[in-house]
């Protein structure tokens, strides 16, 4: 009898001591933390990551990674009309209509996509956050002139946009970056401003003010961070379509004025005449596009569902 | 940089009470809809130490009456009248500069609920050091051991770790007490707690409005207490206003106010408090009806159409003028026609509260 009330007294005592413990690691989880840790458990995440992280890689180890150089025109020779030589020794998916290597002219391709992809949407997103910020910081008749500007941007057609702003800027590859960086504006302006109008009416921004905290610090300190997970969402869907805005101007003849350079969008474009001799000149681009930009949705829809409350399970 | 260097600076007298309310009123104006006036001439003054009771139920205009003194509410579509006064120095129309400099400093207000009213991404210390640096200047180091020292406290225990932990790591009534922390941070003369015990369960309610107490007693700071539950009332304030449909009808000490209630809207709401004592299968009594079938102050008496008592003479078109408040004995005003009356006692006006007509208790 007395036996057993010691061990369960004495179990009780153990459990309550564990119960006292904090669990290693789990002091201060930020909600940013927390949200990872979801994140790492959705297999779907985990593909999307490893999908950029591989396209990632490529893009920047390209010197190293690709078989040969890019602009050699090595199988030249054996370029006969109506004839492009495939997949061989040394050539493992073949050469394009110059004889020059295929697999190395994708590796050397994704430098360019990637990086048109990444420097417009950090350009866009960043102008963007800085209207929503002013429109949802402010409100009153500059949340109007900003809104107003920015609703008139996103009624024109993106791609039709950025051909207009590449022809105004002259055809480099900043121009597209810039023009491809203006049509995701609106997106980011409207977005962070709806999310801030949001968490302005909510009680820790009312408590704040009961405490005299400066405005200022009110927007950066409070209500920004609090809006920011649907921008970051955003951020991660418009690198695909940026990727592919790329492409299609590129492909369009607007993109890098030096056409030997590679790069998916127009590869895809020179492709098209020898579609009938070689159709694997355009389907290895376009598979390379589509690969990426769905890595970056899927990265970009589980960021929603692991920051997103509401998807919580 | 120090406390004590703060009152001449702030220019606030010592001399009048910390809170001067006069006639405010507040209206709300929406484009094509008829203007609600939410708070209406309400007055009512607390000394320093002192804790006064805002009694009602929702939608009474409690929780207006603390945004309009704490000058909290937007400026469009509002129209605040009347007279605010903090140590002498009126609120009402001073600039937004003035009032974010006393807000946090001279004044400061607990929330209803203490999940929502914190930052839900940043950590506590932060939004503590946040108020110690924006009113005193202090530098980080200095701010984050002050910090530590508040929720020490406030009763929070390892306030060091805390401090790092997000809000969502603490439970309840410890959100509310880092809460308590951030208002009392810069000792200021006037404290607004708005229900802030409605969210926490009974255990934890008594816990703070014990060190709500304390803290009055403690640094003699000004307590307005916005409640609908009258057992807080019962434990904390001294002077209660009972409001209705914007208006006090009734005020007066918490002990005579508990004791004979004259307000048939007061005794109503003491007569439905449960009582545990009470025998199996004694059904609740309610006031009948609900806030929403007040009329307009300017026909009569807003509570006439739920109230017992109610004559013909509640109704302007009748007595000619509306309801007004009125002297009711030393320390009490009441806005009645036909109040609860008591048989008189032998011991006088503040009797020990066992006189039981109409709806008392």
């Amino acid at each position: 009898m007395t036996a057993v009330g010691d061990v369960r007294r004495r179990r009780i005592d153990e459990l309550a001591a564990r119960a006292g413990q904090v669990p290693e690691g789990e002091g201060g989880v930020s909600l940013t933390t927390s949200a990872f840790r979801r994140l790492r458990r959705n297999p779907v995440a985990i593909l999307g990551a490893v999908i950029v992280l591989v396209f990632l890689v490529v893009a920047a180890f390209a010197p190293w990674l690709a078989p040969r150089d890019p602009l050699a025109q090595t199988l030249l020779s054996e370029v006969r009309p109506g004839f492009i030589p495939g997949p061989q020794e040394g050539f493992p998916l073949g050469a394009d209509q110059l004889g020059r290597d295929l697999l190395s002219r994708l590796v050397y391709g994704s430098r360019q996509s990637l990086l048109i992809g990444v420097v417009s949407t950090v350009l866009g997103a960043v102008v963007g956050m800085a209207l929503g910020v002013l429109a949802g910081a402010f409100g009153g008749w500059v949340d109007t002139v900003v809104m107003r500007a920015v609703d008139i941007l996103l009624s024109i057609p993106s791609l039709l946009m950025a051909i207009s702003i590449s022809v105004l800027l002259g055809q480099n590859q900043y121009a597209l970056m810039i023009a491809i960086a203006v049509t995701q504006v609106p997106v980011f302006a409207r977005l962070l401003r709806g999310s801030m109008l949001a968490q302005r009416g909510n009680d820790y921004v009312l408590a704040a003010r009961a405490l005299g905290v400066r405005k200022g610090r009110i927007v950066f300190g409070h209500v920004l961070p609090n809006s920011l997970s649907p921008v970051i969402v955003q951020a991660t869907l418009s690198l695909a379509t940026a990727i592919i805005e790329a492409a299609a101007l590129s492909f369009l003849g607007l993109g890098d004025p030096d056409v030997a350079r590679p790069e998916w969008g127009a590869m895809l474009s020179t492709a098209q005449s020898f579609l009938s001799v070689r159709p694997a000149l355009a389907v290895w681009p376009a598979l390379c596009i589509i690969v990426v930009a769905l890595g970056f949705t899927l990265l970009g829809e589980s960021l929603r569902e692991a920051l997103d409350p509401k998807f919580r399970r | 940089m120090s406390i004590e260097a703060m009152p001449p600076e702030s220019g606030l007298r010592t001399d009048v009470p910390v809170l001067e309310v006069e006639d405010l009123s507040v209206t709300f104006v929406r484009r094509g809809e008829q203007p609600t006036r939410a708070v209406d001439e309400v007055s009512f003054s607390v000394a320093a130490g002192e804790t006064i009771g805002l009694v009602g139920e929702s939608g009474c205009g409690k929780s207006v009456t603390s945004l309009a003194v704490m000058g909290l509410l937007p400026r469009r579509g509002v129209q605040v009248g009347g007279s605010v006064r903090l140590g002498g120095t009126e609120l009402l129309g001073a600039s937004d500069r003035t009032l974010r400099r006393l807000r946090g400093s001279e004044m400061a207000m607990v929330f209803q609920d203490p999940l929502s009213s914190l930052n839900p991404t940043v950590p506590i210390g932060t939004q503590v050091t946040e108020v110690l640096a924006e009113h005193r200047g202090l530098g980080k180091k200095e701010a984050t051991a002050e910090a530590a020292e508040l929720l020490d406290r406030v009763g929070i225990p390892d306030p060091t770790r805390r401090l790092k932990e997000y809000p969502h790591q603490l439970s309840g009534g410890m959100r509310q007490r880092a809460l308590i922390a951030m208002a009392l941070a810069c000792s200021p003369r006037l404290l607004i707690a708005d229900e802030p015990t409605t969210a926490l369960d009974v255990t934890i309610q008594a816990q703070i409005l014990e060190l709500l107490r304390e803290l009055v007693v403690d640094t003699g700071t000004a307590l307005v207490m916005i409640t609908h539950d009258l057992g807080v009332v019962a434990g904390l304030c001294d002077r209660v206003h009972v409001m209705y449909a914007g208006k006090v009808i009734e005020t007066a000490d918490r002990h005579d106010l508990f004791a004979r209630p004259r307000q048939p809207y007061t005794g109503g709401l003491l007569a439905s408090v449960p009582r545990l004592d009470a025998g199996r299968g004694v059904p609740l009594t309610p006031i009948r009806g609900s806030a929403r079938d007040a009329i307009p102050w300017a026909e009569g008496c807003a509570f006439a159409p739920r109230c017992d008592n109610a004559q013909d003479d509640c109704l302007t078109e009748v007595a000619g003028s509306t309801v007004p408040l009125e002297y009711d004995g030393p320390g009490r005003e009441l806005r009645c026609r036909h109040p609860l009356t008591y048989p008189p006692s032998p011991t006088g006006a503040t009797s020990s509260g066992s006189t039981a007509s109409g709806a008392g208790r």
